[in-house]
């Protein structure tokens, strides 16, 4: 089957004919719409946290660390 | 080994602590009677909150009973260990030779005691005060006996992961209420049947089941909830 | 074999193998994701009962899928850590908390949503509705008991204690539930026995659930990166990842 064959045939199931029905979605396109960005949210939520927590706390470091070497007789202590 | 220093028996220690924290209780009666006191005055919330018609009351008597005793298990869950806590002598209870699974049975024993079994047989006053139908009585009384008890426990295990925690009050609540909810579904069942004519054994038969688990598992987790505790 | 073992005891391969999963499990998890919102967005049929609306199945069951079994991956990271006394089995469920709850949620609030055209309601106490709610009040009860110990430790041997009780407790809560509401609908996919579900929305179904199995499992490694770097603070991999980002900056 050559890719075009393929294209036409995924065109054929679409079940959405235009960007309006599938935004309508008979009626409950609302309902469907909210749903997936509400998870979308969530879902992104999720996955940058994690690095955002990570990143900040290897930046906070690197800091502390560039002040210690930075006076080194103070050892760290308070300045 | 002479016979002075042996250990006591497994049993008679356990049967020294139930007997100890009884007398404590005892001493201290406020403490027996407010789990009966906030028992009573919810009672009377809900007949203020519903409106006082007797046959609608009576139609969420079982729910109301229960959900009342839950919440006075639960607010009084939170001071199985705590005393013993502060003033270290849990510390010795963990060390002592006998099982700690025995010896913490025996704390939830006693606790069940004074405010579980009590409810329970307290519990005929307060279901005429809001209608209950005479009926399901008997029912509502074994149900809440075989009930508290798996809270007892149950609470025992929030009670042992808190109680080295400053702010514990709370977030016990947070911890085992989603585990008292089986025992709310089966309990207000068994009396809402009896209620309605039906038999309540089935519904006994699934709590004692809960509570033959309870004993089995609760325990365990109750004892390393305290190593925890003591060891943070 | 005892070597890997070993090797898993150690943070900094811990954290390097984590970082060369996600390089390729990332995307894969994206791609998925994105094929099956649109497969089940744009070529799926409409239910003949509930019309468009059950298109939101493609998040919903996934998510509920998912956020069950990660309670269980959260108690048994738990249980291992509790015997075996292996820290990274302790960061593992650490990680694994906040992610379940977020999945509960997701499944809970589509759920809602997907209720309200097809029962007319947003919110019914219906037998899995109410295990859910449930879920993610154990999910959270985790979560608010570590957050209240000062000791991390204690705190993560604490949770891991909880997490065990609420795997006992789960099937139990679940029956219970589903007693108390006998008028529940039959779960749709059936493994034993014939689907009820069409084929064509079954594929794309399958496929998300997949697809959120590999989204878990990314936001677990991600967080358990996060977490190894602030519990490893003090440790010379560390550091010098500190300053080579501050080199990269």
């Amino acid at each position: 089957m050559s890719v075009a064959q393929w294209v036409a045939q995924l065109d054929q199931n679409l079940y959405f004919r235009s960007v309006d029905a599938l935004l309508d979605m008979e009626g409950h396109g609302a309902f469907v719409w909210s749903a997936y960005l509400i998870t979308t949210l969530v879902v992104l939520a999720m996955l940058l946290l994690p690095l955002r927590r990570k990143r900040r706390f290897l930046r906070q470091l690197a800091g502390e660390l560039k002040r210690r070497e930075g006076s080194p007789r103070t050892k760290g202590g308070g300045d | 080994m002479s016979p002075a220093s042996r250990p006591p028996a497994t049993s008679a220690f356990c049967l020294t602590l139930v007997r100890r924290q009884l007398t404590l209780a005892v001493r201290r009666p406020v403490d027996i009677g407010n789990p009966l006191l906030f028992f009573a005055m919810v009672v009377a919330l809900f007949p203020l909150g519903l409106g006082p018609a007797p046959d609608k009351l009576a139609d969420f008597a079982p729910g109301i009973l229960w959900i009342i005793a839950l919440l006075s298990s639960l607010l009084s869950s939170d001071t199985v260990f705590r005393s013993d806590f502060e003033d270290g002598s849990l510390e010795q209870l963990l060390l002592a030779p006998q099982p700690l699974y025995l010896s913490v049975l025996a704390y939830i024993l006693a606790h069940w005691l004074i405010t579980g079994a009590l409810l329970a047989l307290v519990s005929p006053l307060f279901a005429v005060m809001i209608n209950l139908p005479s009926a399901a009585i008997p029912a509502l009384v074994c149900a809440l006996a075989l009930g508290t008890a798996v809270l007892s426990l149950v609470g025992g295990i929030g009670a042992a992961l808190t109680v080295g925690l400053k702010r514990g009050g709370m977030l016990i609540s947070l911890l085992i209420l989603p585990f008292y909810m089986p025992v709310l579904i089966f309990g207000s069942a068994a009396v809402r049947q009896a209620a309605l004519g039906a038999p309540a054994a089935p519904y006994l038969a699934i709590l004692g089941a809960m509570l033959c688990l309870a004993i089995a598992l609760a325990p365990l987790a109750i004892a390393a909830g305290l190593r925890i505790s003591v060891d943070a | 074999m005892w070597s890997f073992f070993h090797k898993l005891g150690s943070p900094p391969w811990l954290f390097g193998i984590a970082g060369s999963i996600l390089r390729w499990l990332l995307p894969i998890t994206l791609v998925a994701l994105a094929v099956g919102l649109v497969w089940g967005l744009l070529f799926t049929h409409p239910d003949f009962r509930q019309g468009n609306s059950y298109r939101i199945i493609y998040i919903h069951v996934p998510a509920a899928v998912v956020a069950l079994a990660g309670y269980y991956v959260m108690a048994i990271a738990g249980a291992v850590s509790l015997v075996w006394k292996m820290k990274m089995a302790d960061v593992a469920m650490r990680a694994c908390a906040p992610i379940g709850a977020a999945l509960t949620f997701i499944a809970l609030v589509t759920g809602s949503i997907w209720g309200k055209p097809t029962w007319g309601t947003w919110w019914v106490w219906d037998a899995r509705i109410t295990s859910m709610l449930i879920l993610l009040f154990l999910y959270l009860g985790v979560v608010a008991l570590y957050e209240a110990y000062d000791n991390k430790e204690a705190a993560g041997k604490a949770c891991a204690v909880l997490s065990l009780v609420g795997t006992v407790n789960i099937p139990i809560i679940y029956k219970s539930v589903d007693w108390w509401y006998s008028l529940h609908q039959p779960a749709s996919i059936r493994f034993t026995g014939g689907s009820t579900i069409d084929a064509s929305m079954l594929y794309p179904l399958l496929l998300m659930i997949v697809a959120f199995y590999c989204l878990f499992t990314c936001c677990l490694l991600m967080n358990m990166r996060a977490e190894l770097v602030e519990r490893e603070a003090r440790t010379n991999w560390v550091r010098k990842l500190a300053r080579a980002g501050e080199a990269r900056a």
